[in-house]
């Protein structure tokens, strides 16, 4: 897909090429955030400052994943925030001081998101008010486990997430990891085309033979996992953990998927676009506004400021005339 | 008999009444019979707040997939804040504090309406980015914010009438008013209507947008309310005053047998799913158990009602 070369058959090229300019969005808008920075304090352009800034772009950017997968399905996690502290707990308590029992717990989560999709494809629930209710579950299972903020990680998962690769710093790298197998998962094998399918068409896709409620559960035993990963991530950067610890995940995570162009509704969705989203929330949540001076009281609208630019400038390029 | 049993459990709302019954009646077993009514009168001042908010996240759940208000608890923080402000503890200015109250919450409604106009983004997520904005306004207005309010405000919201809190009273009337405006007027009609099928109401000649610019608009002025009598029954405001009333008026609007998916909306059951969450956790209070088992047990217990009512039955 490329830009018009003459601007004279515009007519013509214009549906192309406003498709190219809002698929490339996601990667402008973390373009326009890197480059704020680096207008602002060019010395935090360096290995160590995205090292720095970058923190804690690896979790959310597996917690946007694990939300991109309900999202395809047309469905939304309001609990994967909590559901990522309770990992935190889990990983910093049982998996360090048992790890049989701690690996078997995480299993079991991914077990218990599996089940949740079944349950919601079987009864037809609403997900918002199923995963609002396990969101009160998780919250007070962490509660349960930690009732004050301690733990500790375990040696391995903190080594894990410590490495100083030659280079690029280790979250571009983790990044682009994560974006390369979210899309060869979901965008070039033949399940991720069903997976995809059954948000965008599922009657069309039961009607070809493929089970839906397989799908469901696919697709939520996918978040499950992904949001294992996220939780794993974040207790092995802070070291230790807080049944709270993963409370604004829920936002951040449903804020990357839409920043990175995915849709509500029909299946549309783009791993790359949620990773470049998740980035960009990762960096405009604190590192460009604390080089913006922004008091601490504003950033919380800032982040919303932020959220509401991106989704206007995409009604600018794309002017679909969809029924809302 | 027999159909006039079955015509009595058809109604949604039935269920949500007896699930209040049930739990209200494991927690005076629990105490042996003591404080049967206290339970009963604090289960309706508490109940009180959930409804006003449920009303409102109603209407717009009712407007059809998707729409849903997630800036309740902003705007009922800031609400709060602006109604302390204004009544500075004078009860000659508590009808104008209650009355910027609203103008506040109006203002959130409008705003909200208007990004999901202006940006053509689905509600869920304009709520949730204006939340993010009124949430920092809050923050930023109401920082260590000390009012208490008026004594006459005060007193207000709490005074009871037989062991029945006024307030009870007043919000029965309103969701009476507004379950005749949801079933006798063009607008609630309108609302019902788009929820049922958007084009269908467009081409029968509903102005759409106008009326889920009033319906958000609606859901925003309650918000507003809601902060403001909150702000007075617990005595002052307080950033995180509104943040239980996200599930609250979500789940008791779902719990009273509302369809999630719009087009149906029910009245009755709002008060019955307020009840009920409120008899819940007065319930595991009584129990004593501790937090954590406490947000477990409604966790499930949402899951649970949510699963055994169902959800649509449509063709797949």
């Amino acid at each position: 897909m490329s830009a018009p070369a003459a601007p004279a058959s515009f007519a013509a090229a214009g549906p192309d090429f406003r498709r190219a300019l809002r698929a490339a969005l996601p990667a402008l808008s973390l373009g326009l955030v890197v480059a704020a920075i680096a207008w602002l304090n060019p010395r935090a352009i360096s290995y160590f400052g995205f090292t720095l800034m970058l923190n804690l772009a690896i979790p959310i950017a597996l917690a946007t994943m694990a939300q991109m997968f309900v999202i395809a399905g047309n469905d939304l996690d309001l609990s994967i925030g909590p559901f990522v502290g309770f990992v935190c707990c889990v990983s910093a308590t049982w998996l360090r001081d048992a790890p049989l029992l701690g690996a078997l717990t995480l299993i079991g989560c991914v077990a218990v998101y599996a089940a949740l999709g079944a349950l919601i494809y079987w009864r037809n629930l609403p997900s918002i008010v199923v995963t609002l209710g396990m969101s009160f579950v998780w919250q007070g299972l962490a509660i349960l486990l930690l009732p004050k903020p301690g733990g500790k990680a375990p040696v391995w998962l903190h080594a894990a997430l410590s490495v100083k690769p030659p280079f690029a710093p280790f979250p571009i790298l983790a990044a682009a990891l994560i974006a390369a197998v979210g899309w060869y998962g979901l965008m070039r094998t033949s399940y991720g085309a069903i997976l995809r399918g059954s948000g965008g068409n599922a009657l069309a896709v039961r009607r070809a033979g493929w089970s839906l409620l397989r799908a469901k559960a696919s697709l939520f035993a996918l978040a499950g996992l992904f949001g294992v990963l996220s939780g794993m991530a974040l207790v092995g950067i802070t070291t230790s953990a807080d049944a709270n610890i993963g409370n604004g995940y829920t936002l951040l995570s449903i804020a990357g998927v839409i920043l990175g162009g995915g849709e509500f509704v029909g299946g549309k969705v783009s791993p790359i676009g949620a990773v470049f989203g998740a980035l960009t929330m990762a960096m405009a949540a604190s590192p460009l506004l604390t080089f913006m001076r922004i008091p601490p009281d504003w950033q919380v609208a800032a982040n919303g400021a932020i959220l509401i630019i991106v989704l206007a400038a995409r009604v600018l390029v794309s002017r679909s005339g969809v029924e809302r | 008999m027999t159909a006039a049993m079955s015509a009595f459990f058809a109604r949604p709302w039935i269920w949500s009444f007896l699930g209040a019954g049930v739990v209200w009646l494991a927690a005076v077993a629990f105490t042996g019979g003591y404080g049967a009514g206290g339970m009963l009168t604090a289960a309706l001042s508490l109940a009180v707040f959930m409804v006003v908010v449920g009303v409102g996240q109603m209407f717009v759940i009712t407007l059809g997939p998707g729409n849903v208000d997630l800036s309740l608890p902003a705007n009922i923080g800031l609400a709060s804040a602006v109604a302390m402000k204004t009544m500075a503890g004078d009860d000659r200015l508590a009808l104008l504090g209650l009355a910027a109250a609203l103008a506040s919450g109006l203002a959130v409604g409008v705003a909200n309406y208007l990004l999901i106009w202006a940006l053509r983004i689905p509600p869920i997520i304009a709520t949730l980015s204006a939340s993010f904005i009124i949430q920092s306004i809050d923050i930023s207005y109401g920082r260590g914010l000390q009012i208490k309010p008026p004594p006459g405000f005060a007193d207000f919201t709490n005074v009871q009438l037989l062991g029945v809190p006024l307030l009870a009273i007043l919000t029965g009337v309103f969701a009476w008013v507004a379950h005749v405006a949801l079933h006798r007027t063009v607008w609630g009609r309108s609302v019902t209507a788009i929820g049922q099928n958007i084009r269908a109401a467009r081409l029968a000649g509903i102005k759409v947008e106008p009326v889920r610019f009033a319906t958000y608009a609606l859901c925003g002025l309650l918000g507003g309310l809601n902060g403001a009598l909150l702000a007075g029954y617990f005595r002052g405001a307080n950033v995180d005053i509104g943040n239980e009333y996200l599930l609250a008026s979500i789940a008791v609007v779902v719990i009273g047998g509302t369809s999630v998916s719009g087009g149906k909306a029910n009245l009755p059951g709002v008060w019955g799913g307020a009840l009920f969450l409120v008899l819940l956790l007065t319930m595991l209070n009584t129990f004593g158990v501790s937090a954590g088992v406490r947000l477990v047990a409604t966790g499930l217990i949402i899951v649970a009602v949510i699963t055994a009512a169902g959800g649509e039955k449509e063709a797949r």
